[in-house]
């Protein structure tokens, strides 16, 4: 679980690189962090490392402070950095080795979790060779396997797919929705909103340091796009005079051979919405809910953001 | 214990695999270690030719532990770089942070990388040594005694120490590799002065003066170490991104810790000096102390040793060397003008800082007891010439020195702090910050105390202390 609550940190004692940072992740649930680049998602994984100490506020990561006990939040956790970080002049094999031994894991732990990461993210073959050899989206593999190899109950991924190829990306993602299962506590830091889309439970977006928004994806479509649209496909023209929409619904647009509704709340509108299309003999092919994407709310939250700033 | 060392035996092996796969780094160290022996040996060779020609016998015997010091010295230069990159290299190219985001504690971390730092060059070192010791064993060359031996190995450690440690210092505070090298020249070049000052010793002194200054290279060698580990902090080596000497921050931070809370110089006595001197009262009473006993066995040496000496030397000598006492004791009959002495002081204590700054203050300290203790000597020589020394003492030396060696103590108590704050860990501040505060400390008591002291004491000398002590030696 990681807790925190006003979590700051200001460098050169003038920039708020972070400000005021307050989230909670539950054990089992993906926190995914959009904004930005410079909007302070690295120093906040980087403080939830242990590796910055918060100006202000605090933070608990798997129940530890990470001021107090530094060295056990980092035992805890498993990153894959910005940058992969990797060794050039080792093997995958050795790298792995190298890691296991710094969290201190047993000869026999070690080398059965080593053999199965390699194996699973496609490394096996290459254990043995440089890793300075490797493609871009091995070495993203094998950072990944760094992050994984101790078996972290809380995991920080900053861009966990980025470089790679759309095969190796679906690897990564199988990885994490798996460990979102296995009642991992996970933070991705990504600029992918339909990777976030397609993993977080919550989604939180930092601008300047602040959270801007933050909720689960429906929670924060409902809040920023408002309730949500249907769209009537006609099959012809249709004369729409007198046509009045029940109470709850309000028309957005009107097309010819489309209409568009915003519901308040579907499970009671619709059905009367659709009785009254059939009472007026409206020739209607399909009912749809318009889709609504993380994008689209993103978009909204940084132009609302920016255009605050400027006002 | 076993269990905490761990770690750092990893990172030291991880290191240690990685310079070896290097082969940028290995190519010139071995060149190094196995070629420079034999041109040492050839320039010994022409050395001895050369020298044979003048008779000049002392000088070739001390020519090979000159050439093992300098042989010892170059494989360290190229581990140099190695060290100088140890952690700003790995932030450059991105692999600090997962090390960073392991268990590993700072010291762990820090020590692994000295270790590899050390370790390399000095096998490096002593490889080298060994070769240039089996060549040059088919020449007729004196060797060195095993004394002489014991000396060269604990310097060429010592200087291994003192660069590699200085160098990993530099990696840790840079935030760019290209940063890190052009600040190597803060290492070698006071290095180098540090060995041409060994040199000198090797050649011109004797063993007892090298075995202090051996003492003092490890002193210092330590020292640093220490100040890499006090200042070794996880978040200098992630939170600072810009390069660059910020003068105008320097200057405001310097005066801001100078100037204190102070707004007129009765305030800035009352609460900015007061406050300084309370933070000295340990160097102080250590200084106090190492004087007291400095003196005393000063006194007792020259009372055990000085007759032979003096016995042993003919007219000229017996008056070079009068003439000498007189001048260190500044035992005088005739008035010297009280600015003279006043620069006089002010150049000694500001010699002494300046020493003390790039030593953590064990310069400062060795200059401070050759000043104190020679008092020991002086009093020792006047016992053994029949004068009475209590009233020597009261007319020619207490008068300004009542104000004189308050200031010396002070002025080196300062110096020590400065060295003293620098090694100590200090939470959440940067190592530019700690040292701001701590020479702002010096300043205030050098230009509030030191400097006010040594003026009393001058205008004392000159014009009190002549006359007492004329009447005293009637």
């Amino acid at each position: 679980m990681i807790e925190t609550h006003d979590l700051s940190k200001q460098f050169n004692n003038d920039f708020w690189a972070v400000d005021g940072v307050s989230l909670t992740v539950q054990p089992g649930q993906i926190l995914a962090i959009l904004g930005q680049n410079g909007a302070g998602k690295t120093t906040t994984v980087r403080m939830l490392t242990a590796l910055l100490i918060p100006t202000r506020g605090w933070a608990r990561v798997n129940g530890y402070d990470i001021v107090a006990d530094g060295a056990k939040v980092r035992a805890s956790i498993g990153v894959l950095t910005e940058q992969h970080g990797l060794y050039m002049r080792m093997s995958g094999m050795e790298y792995l080795d190298f890691f296991a031994d710094l969290y201190g894991l047993k000869d026999s732990v070690r080398a059965t979790e080593r053999n199965r990461l390699l194996e699973y993210f496609g490394l096996a073959e290459s254990a043995h060779r440089r890793v300075g050899e490797y493609s871009k989206g091995m070495k993203q593999k094998l950072a990944l396997a760094r992050a994984l190899i101790h078996n972290p109950p809380v995991l920080l991924l900053d861009e966990p797919t980025s470089a790679m190829d759309p095969e190796s990306a679906r690897l990564v993602r199988d990885q994490i929705a798996s460990l979102k299962s296995s009642q991992r506590t996970i933070v991705i830091c990504t600029h992918n909103l339909a990777e976030a889309e397609m993993l977080a439970d919550v989604v939180a977006v930092i601008y300047r340091g602040r959270i801007l928004v933050s909720g689960t994806l429906d929670e924060l479509k409902d809040a920023v796009l408002g309730p949500r649209e249907y769209e009537v496909r006609l099959a012809r023209e249709w004369s729409q005079d007198g046509f009045v929409p029940p109470a709850g619904v309000s028309l957005v647009a009107r097309e010819s051979d489309r209409i568009r509704f915003r519901v308040d709340d579907p499970r009671v509108a619709n059905p009367q919405l659709v009785q009254e299309l059939a009472a007026r003999q409206a020739p209607v092919v399909s009912l749809s809910e318009s889709p609504r994407t993380l994008e689209q709310v993103y978009l909204k939250v940084m132009a609302d953001a920016q255009a605050g700033r400027s006002k | 214990m076993k269990a905490t060392l761990h770690p750092v035996w990893l990172m030291a092996k991880r290191e240690l695999r990685d310079q070896m796969r290097d082969w940028r780094i290995l190519m010139p160290l071995i060149l190094l270690t196995v070629g420079f022996p034999f041109l040492m040996d050839a320039f010994a060779y022409y050395a001895v030719e050369l020298t044979n020609q003048y008779g000049g016998d002392l000088i070739v015997d001390r020519l090979v532990p000159f050439s093992i010091l300098i042989i010892g010295f170059f494989p360290i230069t190229i581990s140099l770089l190695g060290a100088l990159e140890s952690f700003v290299g790995e932030k450059e190219r991105g692999t600090i942070e997962p090390l960073l985001g392991s268990p590993l504690a700072d010291w762990q971390l820090y020590l692994g990388k000295l270790i590899v730092g050390i370790a390399s060059p000095l096998v490096s070192s002593f490889v080298s040594i060994a070769i240039y010791l089996v060549v040059v064993s088919r020449q007729q060359l004196d060797m060195p005694s095993l004394e002489i031996f014991a000396q060269l190995f604990l310097l060429t450690i010592a200087h291994a120490l003192l660069m590699v440690s200085a160098a990993i210092v530099i990696s840790v505070q840079s935030t760019s590799v290209k940063a890190a090298n052009l600040l190597a020249s803060f290492i070698i070049v006071p290095v180098t002065m540090l060995m041409m000052g060994e040199t000198a010793l090797f050649i011109r002194l004797n063993n007892r003066v090298l075995w202090m200054a051996v003492l003092a290279v490890i002193i210092m060698a330590g020292l640093l170490v220490r100040l890499g580990l006090a200042h070794f902090q996880r978040e200098y080596l992630l939170g600072r991104e810009i390069d660059v000497l910020n003068l105008r921050w320097i200057g405001r931070t310097f005066w801001g810790y100078f100037k204190g809370d102070a707004n007129s110089i009765s305030t800035w006595y009352r609460d900015s000096v007061s406050a300084t001197l309370r933070k000295l009262r340990k160097p102080v009473a250590l200084l106090v102390a190492f004087m007291i006993v400095g003196i005393a066995v000063t006194y007792f040496w020259s009372l055990e040793n000085l007759p032979g000496y003096l016995a042993s030397l003919d007219e000229q000598e017996m008056a070079k060397f009068q003439d000498r006492i007189s001048n260190a004791g500044g035992v005088t009959e005739t008035a010297i003008t009280a600015p003279y002495l006043f620069i006089h002081n002010v150049q000694a204590t500001l010699a002494i800082g300046f020493f003390g700054m790039f030593s953590f203050g064990v310069l400062a300290v060795i200059l401070y007891l050759i000043n104190t203790s020679m008092i020991g000597g002086l009093f020792g020589y006047f016992k053994l010439q029949g004068l009475e020394i209590l009233p020597l003492f009261i007319n020619g030396i207490l008068p300004h020195g009542i104000f004189e060696i308050p200031a010396l103590i002070l002025s080196c108590a300062a110096v020590l702090h400065v060295g003293l704050i620098l090694v100590t860990p200090q939470e959440q501040r940067t190592i530019g910050d700690v040292l701001l505060e701590a020479l702002a400390d010096w300043a205030r008591v050098y230009i509030g105390v030191v400097v006010p002291l040594l003026a009393l004491a001058a205008v004392v000398e000159s014009y009190v202390t002549p006359l007492l002590l004329s009447n005293a030696l009637k």
